[in-house]
Formats: structure tokens, C-alpha cells, sequence
């Protein structure tokens, strides 16, 4: 479970300030699959990176399973993405001389898992994200752009983390293969009741959601459910 | 993060990208080689001074013309001429005085038919060879009529016979010129050992009056050697001596005498000063090329930090904390180092062998040497790469995960 309370946030440099967020509350529930749309600047990865503890608000509170995460320190904040967040980023960012498997595991040599059971558990999740058997052993510089989306989708799976976030997970991908991980992301919601929230600016792409958050000039404007037929 | 992941990583890192790596070794394996290889010919030459010395036999005082405090190279050491026969023969009264042999020495160039070397000529008495425990490999020594009726008669070392006439040959019998005037060679002596500085191997003998006569045209001594009876009454037996020459030479303050008095300790530990300033020179030297080393290791951490800037960002986002960033960082540069250290002291000792070989140099790796270099590449490995990692830690993984 997932709350925003009035959190802003107000990025300082040198000359300018530039509010990203302002005063934005909401609750995100266990199992829901969220999109948040907006137009380019508006905060969506400000507040991406907040919900997944890379970041913390100037001001606000935000709380992920009843823990206020906005007061963390560094290393507290990285046990919190170690356990709690599966993250998926635009551009992948895999490791490109590791295997996909070596990739997946990756988060699990940090959250210290057992070696026997990190491949088991890897697989697990490369073959949740729809991942080909034959690809495991593969150099990741090696897959095509879906394949290098889904790796990073097992990889985010991996640690069964709370909460999954994606920033623009089909920027880089053609309309097809874009389909083809929402429906990944849409199994994994409605199949293993994971929480997801995408970022994206494409309505075709927010469709496969269940709920559109819509930002504008970092204040939410509308957030409303859709209902399937 | 398990010990063993951080291993795994490390290594993935470092073959990652094998000649930047390759590279980065060869500055610290140069460093840690030279280091080694210097140390050695530095901590050799050291020993086979001190086995020289102590090969001149341990219960030695030798007086020498000129003032002396504490040091051993001084101007007028040797040069001033204040030893006379007479203090030698004072000398044998006192008490603790085993043997006593005054000796004169000069260098001349010494000729035979077809062969001529330049070499340091002593004159020497009956007593000379037993106090320095010089034996004949051919031949006999001076007889006492030959000292005394002041004989034109030589005896040579084994390095001036290999010069003048091959090795091995037998020269007794034969007449050689020493500064134009012919001298017959009555024995070679047996080699000590060693090359160069303090070698008696290299010397020809005469007796002390044919050289005071014909060689040098006076009566002064170029020093005396004292054989005492056992090593404990050595410093009763400097004192007695130096008093008995403060007074024959009518000198009331011991600060002003015109002599010195050296015993074995001194030399040693004058001869120790001297080449552990030479180890210490050599070592600082190689040591210059390791901390250019530690430098190509830090520049290499540096820009695998800034080429891996969004690996790093990743690690942070999916859980790393600063301590496994850094940790990950600073073990890629030990590693490094420490590969380097192995190699680096095994091109240290070929290096030290290669010297000894063919450079007729003495050398000698100690573990101390090696287990300094090891210590040494660990600390570089920490030291460069300390900055860098913490560089790396501190990341912040959004501004990171953007970098181009
Ligand atoms: N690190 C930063 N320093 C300063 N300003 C920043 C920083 N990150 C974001 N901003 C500013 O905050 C505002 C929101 O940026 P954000 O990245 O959240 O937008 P976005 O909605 O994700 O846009 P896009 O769709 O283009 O990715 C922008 O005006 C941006 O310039
Ligand atoms: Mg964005």
C-alpha cells in the first residue's frame, strides 16, 4: 500500500528552482495497476523515483506499508528498493557483458540470497516476464530491445518486491513489441497480483490499465478507474 | 554482499577489460620489481661487505695517522704521516697485545715482460700475515732475514698473478718490476675472496723496510695492525694503546691526537652505515616508479568509475548501498595491486639473479623484502583506490542512471 501525503518536491540549483511536485496526495492499493500520464516535465519521474526510494520529497510524506520512507537515510533507502521495489527503466540499463541470467540475479547478490536458490529464483522470474528459455545464457548486449525489456522485467521480479515501477517501459519499443510487454505487465497483475505503476504518455499504452493518474505541471488533475466490458 | 560475489565481481571487472588492466599491472609490477631487485643489490653488497670484514678476523685493531671522531671517511685520514716504527714496537709492551704489524702502503705499477697492472704495494713484517690470517697458496712468506736485510723479494695476491700472468700459473721464481725496480716473487697468497674495495686478493707484498727505502723514501707507517689476545680485552687494550701514544706523542687532550684507533665494531658499523644509505637510496629510487604505479592505478579506478557511472547508478537502484559500491571498487584495486605484487616479485628476483649473474654484484632477497612489497601493493591497492571508490559510493543513482 502505497500514500502520498501533499508531497512536493522543488529541485535547487545554482540559479533557478524548479518545482517538479506540488502538494500531490494519493493511495495506491495492494494489486492495483496504475499508468501515470502527463505531458514531458510535467513530474512523472520525479515522482516515479520518490515512489521507488531513489528520492525523497522536499516537503510531504510519503508512505510505502504503513513505513514513512521520507525521512529514510541513504542506506536505509537501499534497503527499502532492495526489498520493497522491482524497478524497469526506460533504457533497461542491463549489465552488457553479463548474461541475462547473471542480470537477473544481480539484485539478489545485494538482498544476499542463497547462491543454490538465486538461479532457481531467476528463472522463476525470466520465465514470469515471458522470457525464451534459450536466451538465459546469452550475453544481454546480445538480445534484441523486447528481449533486453523483459530481462529487465524479471530482473525487477525478481525479489518479489511490494511494488513494481516502470518509467516509459515501451518508450524504446515498436507498437507491437510495446504490446506484447504491457501484456506481460497486465498478466502479471491480474495473475500473480502484483502492484504496478507505469509511467507513460501514450493513451494506447495507459489503456491496459486500471487506473490513469494524470499530471500537469507536478499537481495531479485527474485520476480516474476504467472499467473493462 | 557476500565475500564471494564481491570475488566474482571483481574479476568479471577486471577481465572486462583486459589491457587497461594489463597495462595498469605493468606500472606496479615495474615499481614492486625494481623495489625488490634494488633492495637486494643493496641488502648484498651489505653482507659481503660485513663478511669481508669479519674475514679479516674479529680481534683486530688497526691504528691509523691523522685525527678521527666517529667517522670513518675524513680528510687526512692516512695522509698525515705520524706513525713511526718506534710507536709499533711501544706497542708490543702493552698489555692484551698479541701480535703487532706496522705496515706501509703505496700503489706502483708493476711490469713484466708482456703484462703490466697497476696495484696497491704493502710493506709488511714477519707478524703481518698471521694478524690478518692470510695463508700461501704457492711459495713461502718473508723470512725474518729477508725483513731485516731488507731483500728485494715480492709476494703476490691471486687476483695481481691472474692479471699478470693468466690463472692458475705458478710465478715463483720469476723476476717482476715494480716502479722500474725488479723484484722476485717468493709466493702467491691464498684468495679471501671477494672483488674490489678492501680485497686483499688484489695486492702484492713486499717487506715494510725494502718499501719504506725504495718504494715511498721514508720511515712513516701507513698504519698499524694490532692482533689482541681475546676479543674481551679489546676496548682495555684501545685505551691502553691510545694512551701510550698520546704520551709518546706529547699530546695532553685525546681530542687532539693525531691518530685513530679502529676496532672490527666500527668498521662494521661504518661499512653498515654506508650501504644501508646505499639500500635506502636504491630502494627510494624503485620506489619513485611504484608511486607512479599507484598513481596509473588510481587514474585507471578513476575512469572505470566514470565509463561505469550508470552501472553504477543500477546497483544503487536495485539495492546496493554505498558501503558494497565502495567496497566492490576498492577491491578491484587491491586485486589489481595485489596480482601485480606477485608478479612484480617475481621480476624482482629475476631481475636481482640476472645482476648477480652477469653483473658480479652480490644479491640477496630477504622475506622481509618480499614481505614489504606484498604489504606495500596492498596499501597502494587501498590508498588509490580509496578516492575513486568513494567517488564511485557516493553517487547519487538518479543523476547517475541519467549520465550519458
Ligand atoms: N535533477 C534535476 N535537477 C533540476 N531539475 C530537474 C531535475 N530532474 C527533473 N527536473 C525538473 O523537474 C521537472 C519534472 O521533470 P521530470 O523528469 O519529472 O519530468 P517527466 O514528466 O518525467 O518528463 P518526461 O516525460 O520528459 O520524462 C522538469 O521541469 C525538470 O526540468
Ligand atoms: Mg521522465
Amino acid at each position: 500500500m502505497i500514500e502520498c501525503k501533499n508531497v512536493s518536491k522543488i529541485y535547487k540549483s545554482s540559479s533557478v528552482e524548479t518545482t517538479a511536485l506540488k502538494n500531490v496526495s494519493f493511495q495506491i492499493k495492494d494489486g492495483e495497476f496504475v499508468a501515470i500520464m502527463g505531458p514531458s516535465g510535467s513530474g512523472k519521474s520525479t515522482l516515479m523515483h520518490i515512489l521507488g526510494a531513489l528520492d525523497t520529497p522536499t516537503a510531504g510524506e510519503y508512505f510505502l506499508d504503513g513505513k514513512n520512507v521520507s525521512e529514510l537515510s541513504d542506506d536505509e533507502l537501499a534497503d527499502i528498493r532492495k526489498n520493497k521495489i522491482g524497478f524497469i527503466f526506460q533504457s533497461f540499463n542491463l549489465l552488457p557483458r553479463a548474461t541475462v541470467l547473471r542480470n537477473v540475479m544481480l539484485p539478489l547478490v545485494y538482498a544476499n540470497v542463497e547462491k543454490s536458490q538465486r538461479e532457481e529464483q531467476a528463472r522463476e522470474a525470466l520465465a514470469d516476464a515471458g522470457l525464451d528459455a534459450t536466451n538465459y545464457s546469452h550475453l544481454s548486449n546480445q538480445l534484441s530491445g523486447g528481449q533486453m525489456q523483459r530481462v529487465a522485467v524479471a530482473r525487477a521480479l525478481v525479489n518479489n518486491p511490494t511494488l513494481i515501477l516502470a518509467d516509459e517501459p515501451t518508450g524504446n519499443l515498436d507498437t507491437k513489441t510495446g504490446d506484447v510487454v504491457m501484456g506481460t505487465f497486465r498478466a502479471l497483475n491480474e495473475e500473480k497480483k502484483r502492484t504496478i505503476v507505469i509511467i507513460t504518455h501514450e493513451r494506447d499504452v495507459a489503456e491496459y490499465t486500471n487506473r490513469i493518474i494524470e499530471i500537469r505541471d507536478g499537481e495531479i488533475i485527474r485520476d480516474r478507474e476504467i472499467h473493462r466490458a | 554482499m557476500k565475500f564471494t560475489d564481491l570475488f566474482q565481481e571483481t574479476f568479471f571487472a577486471i577481465l572486462a577489460n583486459k589491457v587497461r588492466s594489463g597495462l595498469t599491472i605493468l606500472g606496479i609490477v615495474i615499481g614492486i620489481g625494481s623495489v625488490i631487485a634494488m633492495v637486494s643489490i643493496g641488502q648484498g653488497s651489505a653482507k659481503s661487505i660485513t663478511d669481508r670484514v669479519e674475514s679479516l678476523g674479529t680481534n683486530l685493531l688497526t691504528v691509523m695517522p691523522g685525527s678521527q671522531r666517529g667517522q670513518l671517511v675524513r680528510g687526512g685520514i692516512g695522509s698525515a704521516t705520524t706513525l713511526a716504527l718506534e710507536d709499533a714496537e711501544a706497542i708490543k709492551t702493552v698489555s692484551g697485545v698479541k701480535t703487532v704489524a706496522p705496515t706501509v702502503s703505496t700503489r706502483k705499477q708493476i711490469t713484466i715482460k708482456g703484462s703490466n697492472t697497476n696495484s696497491s704495494i704493502y710493506g709488511i713484517d714477519a707478524s703481518y700475515f698471521s694478524v690478518k690470517s692470510i695463508t700461501m697458496e704457492l711459495g713461502s712468506p718473508f723470512t725474518e732475514i729477508q725483513i731485516k736485510s731488507k731483500n728485494k723479494v715480492a709476494i703476490i695476491g691471486p687476483t695481481t698473478r691472474d692479471t699478470l700472468y693468466g690463472e692458475g700459473y705458478d710465478p715463483v721464481g720469476q723476476k717482476i718490476r715494480i716502479d722500474g725496480q725488479e723484484y722476485t716473487v717468493i709466493g702467491v697468497t691464498e684468495s679471501k675472496g671477494g672483488t674490489g674495495f678492501g680485497s686483499s686478493d688484489d695486492l702484492v707484498y713486499v717487506p715494510l723496510g725494502t718499501a719504506q727505502q725504495y718504494l715511498i723514501g721514508n720511515s712513516k707507517l701507513s698504519n698499524i695492525s694490532v692482533e689482541v689476545i681475546s676479543a674481551e680485552l679489546m676496548d682495555s687494550t684501545e685505551e691502553a694503546i691510545s694512551a701510550l701514544l698520546l704520551q709518546r706523542h706529547n699530546i695532553s687532550d685525546a681530542a687532539n691526537a693525531d691518530f685513530s684507533i679502529m676496532n672490527q665494531a666500527d668498521m662494521l658499523s661504518a661499512m653498515t652505515d654506508m650501504t644501508s644509505t646505499l639500500t635506502l637510496l636504491l630502494g627510494s629510487i624503485a620506489g619513485i616508479s611504484l608511486i607512479v604505479g599507484g598513481i596509473g592505478i588510481m587514474n585507471m579506478m578513476l575512469t572505470t568509475v566514470t565509463e561505469r557511472t550508470r552501472e553504477i547508478g543500477l546497483r544503487k537502484a536495485i539495492g546496493a548501498k554505498r558501503g558494497d559500491i565502495s567496497l566492490q571498487f576498492l577491491a578491484e584495486a587491491v586485486t589489481l595491486t595485489f596480482i601485480s605484487g606477485i608478479i612484480g616479485i617475481l621480476l624482482g628476483w629475476l631481475l636481482s639473479y640476472l645482476v648477480a649473474r652477469f653483473g658480479s654484484i652480490t644479491t640477496s632477497i630477504s622475506p622481509q623484502s618480499v614481505i614489504l612489497a606484498f604489504g606495500v601493493s596492498g596499501a597502494i591497492g587501498i590508498i588509490f583506490g580509496y578516492y575513486p571508490a568513494r567517488r564511485a559510493a557516493k553517487l547519487n543513482p538518479i543523476e547517475a542512471l541519467r549520465y550519458e
